[in-house]
């Protein structure tokens, strides 16, 4: 398993809670670094579904997800069975600038 | 088969050895994502994790070589697809994509809104309220006597109503458009505001369910009488517009409630269920 981050990315494809240029802005950064990264349809869907995949990411060391609220975020990683670690980074999509979150996804540790 | 069960297919979109780089990512990312697929981005240099290469997987990259179009697992089956994209838009990568997945007979991804209420088990205190409000089964209990969501699908999207009934602001609803609810820190203001909203509906009636039963059944016993189906409608949307603009409920979800008979049944089998998990707290402590 590699021991650099683990970013994820989650697009919230069914509701339009996170303003479309925020979502844009940082998938347009995130595809034009040379970074890996996971792309998530809807983590809402995936901890409703309690998606194996949600438990394998959630192993991950050094996650930062750009997604919604930080509570909202750690509680539907718990309800899909797959507790969160401690040192996982949550960046909030609803409230950040696209700048702010690329940069706190992007930077080295 | 359930939108919850189904299998999904994954999708690693390759940019590593042995391919070119893609020139539109971001749109081939974006329309997957939209149709509902989720993608792994693998770059030169980053592997996937082996735990991750469980089928079904679709590979989709601008292959130096022609790659073989699908490899199988030990048993033969197969578990990983290959599809080149070279030159294609989002469009014919989406055709690409639906074809693979059609042809696999695994199920179109989407299809449902996730909306569903998530609880703070920091927040919560087990007090069942919840449980006893819903009347669509969408709360449980575990075998350790506490509460579950245990039917997201079951949830009427939109509707927050549960959680304005929570005492202790636990219930989430990360699409809801305000705060606590979309799970924004609760602020002591917002528990004291949370629990007005209690007692109004408890002005009501004690909880909606019975409120709206009350009414209506007031409203009928009186029209009966005045024959006036006229201003018994007019009676049941005043309710139901205090009864929305009291627990943000939309009008659907109030317009698509079982009949008052169903509606008295439920809530009394919920109500039990909640009263049978406080026991059995009460039992262990
Ligand atoms: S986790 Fe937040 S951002 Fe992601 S789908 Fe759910 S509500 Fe949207
Ligand atoms: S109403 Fe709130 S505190 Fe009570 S059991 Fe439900 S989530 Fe927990």
């Amino acid at each position: 398993m590699s021991e650099s981050p683990t970013i994820i990315y989650c697009h919230c494809a069914y509701a339009r809670v996170i303003p479309a240029e925020v979502k844009n802005d940082v998938l347009d950064t995130l595809s034009e670094s040379n970074q890996a990264f996971e792309a998530v349809s809807d983590l809402c869907e995936m901890s409703a579904r309690k998606d194996p995949r949600l438990k394998e990411l959630a192993a991950h060391p050094q996650l930062r997800i750009a997604a919604c609220y930080p509570r909202a975020v750690k509680w539907l990683f718990a309800s899909g069975d797959a507790d969160l670690a401690e040192d996982a980074k949550v960046i909030n999509m609803r409230e950040d600038s696209a700048e702010n979150i690329c940069q706190a996804l992007l930077e080295a540790e | 088969m359930s939108v919850l069960t189904h299998t999904k297919l994954r999708i690693l979109l390759f940019e590593g050895e042995g391919s070119l780089p893609l020139q539109n990512r971001s749109a081939i990312l974006r329309a997957l994502l939209e149709k509902g697929y989720n993608v792994s981005r693998v770059t030169t240099g980053s592997s996937p994790n082996p735990e991750a290469i469980q089928g079904p997987i679709l590979v989709l990259g601008a292959f130096k070589d022609a790659p073989p179009s699908e490899s199988t697992d030990d048993s033969g089956k197969i578990n990983v697809y290959f599809r080149d994209i070279q030159g294609k838009n989002g469009d014919a990568i989406i055709d690409l994509v639906e074809g693979t997945r059609d042809g696999a007979a695994i199920p179109k991804p989407g299809g449902w809104k996730p909306w569903f209420p998530v609880i703070d088990y920091d927040r919560c205190t087990d007090c069942m309220q919840c449980l006893s409000f819903c009347l669509f089964d969408v709360y449980g209990v575990d075998d350790k006597g506490s509460i579950v969501v245990q039917n997201q699908d079951n949830c009427k999207t939109d509707c927050p109503a549960c959680s304005r009934v929570c005492p202790d602001v636990a219930i989430m609803f990360p699409k809801y458009r305000h705060g606590p609810m979309n799970g924004a820190e609760v602020k002591p203001e917002d528990v004291q505001r949370e629990a007005m909203k209690i007692d109004i509906s408890a002005l009501l009636g004690g909880d909606i369910y019975s409120a709206l039963r009350n009414r209506s059944a007031k409203a009928r016993s009186r029209f009966s009488k005045e024959r006036d189906d006229e201003r018994a409608l007019k009676e049941r949307k005043k309710c139901l517009n205090k009864l929305k603009d009291t627990l943000d409920i939309p009008m659907e979800v109030l317009g698509a409630l079982p009949s008052l008979d169903q509606i008295k049944q439920r809530a009394e089998e919920a109500k039990l269920r909640a009263e049978k998990a406080i026991q059995e707290q009460n039992k262990d402590s």
